[in-house]
């Protein structure tokens, strides 16, 4: 066991400050204009600090995988309040995805532009009728000379509403088994068969859409995988989707102990109330229970080895803690707590921005698979007990 | 970067599972569990002979010369069979002495507690479960104690107990002298038995350096139970999900039901992701001194906990034939009570925690 990083990455550490210090300007995300931004990933992309799964001919950063490299760019890109990897459905997802299972002109085609930001993608899975039972989905399309026509409903679609595009699971072989039935299809958005409704979520936001389709048209060979494959392919999907949610709460409970720091309770400050100071030590606690455990499957991936159940725990890992900080935040926030979150101008929110915690905390028990449906997964896969035929 | 077990480490884990599996098998912890013994002296012996008992010890004298960490990987495994005696009190004993004991001290008991001819022990709460050195009132005069400690390990069996003394002094006290008496207690975890130590007018000989590593050393001694707790938690899922496996009800196997699946991996999730906790903690203290002190304090009483938790769980997994004596889930059950109550629960813990982290 050894935690140190070795001469070879801290030496890379230095080359990353160095670099940081020459492209972005410290710590001052405001000082930086979001043209300033894009340049800065370009560069932070050609020099191989950004994107690096992803070949230079699809304008990534191409480097030999080392988990450990990538660990310090983290590390170094966060201390700099440097900007990473765009976020989104598309980088976390579809890249991904089609990188492994893509076509090459797909490839060309869209990883480029995702990567970049101008395309941003929808993750269309969750219909009305199937959530966690996601292989029932009834969205049909049928291939019509040389495009697929697809009429349905999908629901609970993210960001849909500001995205050019959406990948998303279609029944394409009606005759076929529940799962063999299902292709991977990329539509184009922006067209007349499509329509999209946003639905206010519970934070009083709409992040996340109904979209309609009706004779929606997408080209025959936007699809990645072959006919039938879809459910195969969105595995890829999901599996990253797992990553990027389990990923640490280190950064969470770091603005929970900003807030605890100048909380008060019965005027008092917050920080000399023993009952918090236990709550938020066992908070920590978990907080590095997790971490090490990362620390441990990072191990684990550079040796080549199985790190076991714990893989299949990140997730419910990272809500169960999410909702702990959000229990700790509500004590703490008193009368803040009846106020709507996002009622105010961004300038003028105070303790109430939590309750957007508070609420996404819950959501991460929802989106990217139930916590139940995490714990099947655990209880099957993890600990090998029978499956339920019912839900195969 | 790696934060893995050795292959040596690993080996070393392996070594004392097949010990236990073939020396301590259930039918064997039962009967120490229902005497009145505080050691097997057989598997005292045997786990003397697999070298384990002076992991942590200079090989100077007699010991393997490793870390707490590999203390802490075998520690792991005494808790996950529920191994019965003093190992943690011994180790730590001795532990103490090789980091503040004078030349002669050390050249006079480390050999022999290496290899566990000899037994040491732990005598550190004071009435009013004050475990921690800057609560210890007990003070020598003219080189001798008087006045009581609690929950010492297998004090009967010790030929020499580490007492905590006022101002987080430490001192060896033979457990044959004039003035020490012992009242087993009845302990709930009979795995790890205890009694209540009297000194009256004892001789003490203090260790040179007792005050300057007494801190440390309780630091080791939570590290040792978060990791026994770990080993513990481990276990209590096995069998869970064992139990699992071959009880029927309704006509199928249990482990079909929904609800059940989902309490044990709740119960996995509760203490998967204690096993690296307790490995930082170990390392911490070999090798990050300014954290060690918090990390054994996260470890103790985040572990401990969640291993309480588990053995209740699987206590109610088990149903009926769980909840009596003759079921194994119970040593369990206890021994988590006890990695979680001894040396102070987990909220004189996280407190201590808290102010270690300067909050
Ligand atoms: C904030 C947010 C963002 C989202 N973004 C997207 C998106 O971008 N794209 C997308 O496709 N989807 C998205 N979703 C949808 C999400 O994936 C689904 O909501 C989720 O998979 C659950 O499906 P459902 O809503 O139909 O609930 P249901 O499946 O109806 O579940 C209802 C309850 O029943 C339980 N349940 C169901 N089946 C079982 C079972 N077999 N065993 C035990 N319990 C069971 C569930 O755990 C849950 O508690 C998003 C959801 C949220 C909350």
């Amino acid at each position: 066991m050894d935690l140190a990083y070795g001469k070879e990455y801290e030496a890379f550490r230095l080359e990353v400050r160095d670099f940081l210090a020459e492209h972005w300007l410290q710590g001052s995300r405001e000082g930086n204009a979001p043209q300033a931004t894009s340049d800065f990933r370009q560069t932070a992309t050609d020099r191989g600090y950004l994107y690096r799964g992803v070949p230079k001919a699809y304008g990534g950063g191409e480097q030999p995988a080392d988990a450990l490299k990538a660990q310090v760019i983290r590390e170094e890109f966060g201390r700099a309040r440097a900007p990473m990897e765009v976020s989104g459905n598309g980088v976390s997802m579809l890249v991904p995805t089609l990188l492994e299972r893509g076509e090459e002109w797909q490839k060309e085609k869209f990883i480029r532009k995702t990567i970049l930001g101008e395309y941003q993608w929808a993750q269309g899975y969750s219909e009305p009728g199937s959530g966690s039972d996601l292989a029932s989905l009834r969205t049909q399309g049928r291939l019509e000379g040389d495009e697929w026509v697809i009429d349905g409903q999908k629901i609970w679609t993210s960001q849909a509403q500001h995205c050019q595009f959406m990948f998303t699971l279609v029944r394409t072989e009606p005759e076929a088994s529940k799962h063999a039935g299902i292709s991977y299809l990329l539509v184009p958005l922006d067209q007349p068969g499509i329509e999209i409704k946003p639905l206010k979520m519970i934070t009083g936001q709409s992040h996340f859409n109904e979209v309609f389709l009706n004779d929606a048209r997408t080209p025959a060979d936007w699809i990645v995988g072959e006919r039938g494959e879809g459910w195969k392919v969105s595995k890829t999907t999901l599996k990253h989707e797992r990553n990027a949610i389990g990923g640490g709460s280190q950064a969470i409970f770091e603005s929970l102990m900003r807030l605890v720091g100048k909380a008060t309770l019965d005027g008092r400050p917050a920080l000399e109330d023993p009952s918090i100071r236990e709550r938020i030590a066992a908070l920590e606690a978990w907080v590095w229970a997790q971490k090490y455990t990362a620390y441990h499957q990072m191990t684990c991936g550079l040796q080549g080895k199985d790190p076991g159940i714990v893989t299949l725990l990140n997730k419910l890992l990272a809500t169960d803690i999410g909702h702990e900080v959000a229990a700790v935040a509500l004590e703490l926030i008193g009368d803040a707590s009846l106020k709507e979150p996002f009622a105010a101008a961004p300038d003028q929110r105070g303790d109430e921005r939590w309750m957007n915690q508070f609420m996404g905390s819950l959501g991460n028990s929802i989106a990217g698979g139930t916590s139940n449906i995490q714990r099947n997964i655990i209880a099957e896969r993890g600990l090998g007990l029978p499956r339920e035929e019912s839900t195969a | 970067m790696n934060f893995d077990l050795s292959d040596e480490q690993r080996l070393l884990q392996q070594t004392v599972d097949d010990y236990l599996k073939t020396e301590s098998p259930l039918s064997r912890l039962r009967e120490f569990y229902d005497s009145d013994q505080s050691i097997d002296p057989v598997i005292w012996k045997g786990l003397g002979e697999l070298g384990i008992l002076g992991v942590q010890l200079p090989e100077a004298y007699g010991g393997a010369g490793l870390e707490l960490l590999d203390l802490a990987c075998v520690a792991e495994r005494i808790g996950y069979a529920a191994a019965p005696g003093p190992f943690l009190a011994h180790t730590i004993a001795a532990l103490a002495l090789s980091l503040a004991g004078s030349d002669e001290q050390k050249e006079k008991w480390l050999p022999q507690l290496a290899t566990g001819e000899r037994v040491a022990t732990l005598a550190f709460a004071e009435p009013g479960a004050l475990w921690q050195p800057e609560q210890w009132k007990l003070s020598p005069r003219d080189g001798r104690i008087s006045g009581q400690k609690e929950n010492v390990l297998a004090a009967d069996s010790a030929d020499v107990i580490l007492v905590g003394l006022d101002q987080g002094e430490l001192a060896l006290v033979e457990a044959s002298s004039d003035g020490v008496h012992f009242d087993p207690s009845s302990g709930l975890d009979r795995t790890q038995k205890t009694a209540l130590v009297t000194f009256d007018d004892a001789i003490c000989d203090p260790l040179p350096g007792g005050s300057g590593v007494s801190g440390r050393v309780r630091d080791a001694a939570l590290v040792l139970l978060a990791a026994d707790a770990y080993g513990g938690g481990q276990r209590c899922l096995e069998l869970a999900v064992d139990y699992a496996g071959t009880r029927e009800q309704f006509g199928r196997k249990i482990g079909q039901f929904q609800a059940l699946k989902h309490q044990l991996a709740n119960l996995a999730l509760d203490i998967e992701p204690c096993r690296a906790l307790a490995w930082y903690s170990a390392y911490a203290w070999d090798h990050i001194p300014e954290e060690s002190a918090r990390a054994a304090a996260h470890a103790k009483s985040h572990v401990t906990d969640r291993f309480t938790r588990v053995a209740r769980g699987t206590v109610e997994a088990h149903g009926g034939i769980g909840y009596t004596w003759e079921c194994e889930v119970h040593f369990w059950l206890k021994r988590a009570i006890f990695g979680r109550t001894f040396l102070g629960t987990p909220r004189v813990h996280r407190l201590r925690a808290a102010d270690l982290a300067g909050w």
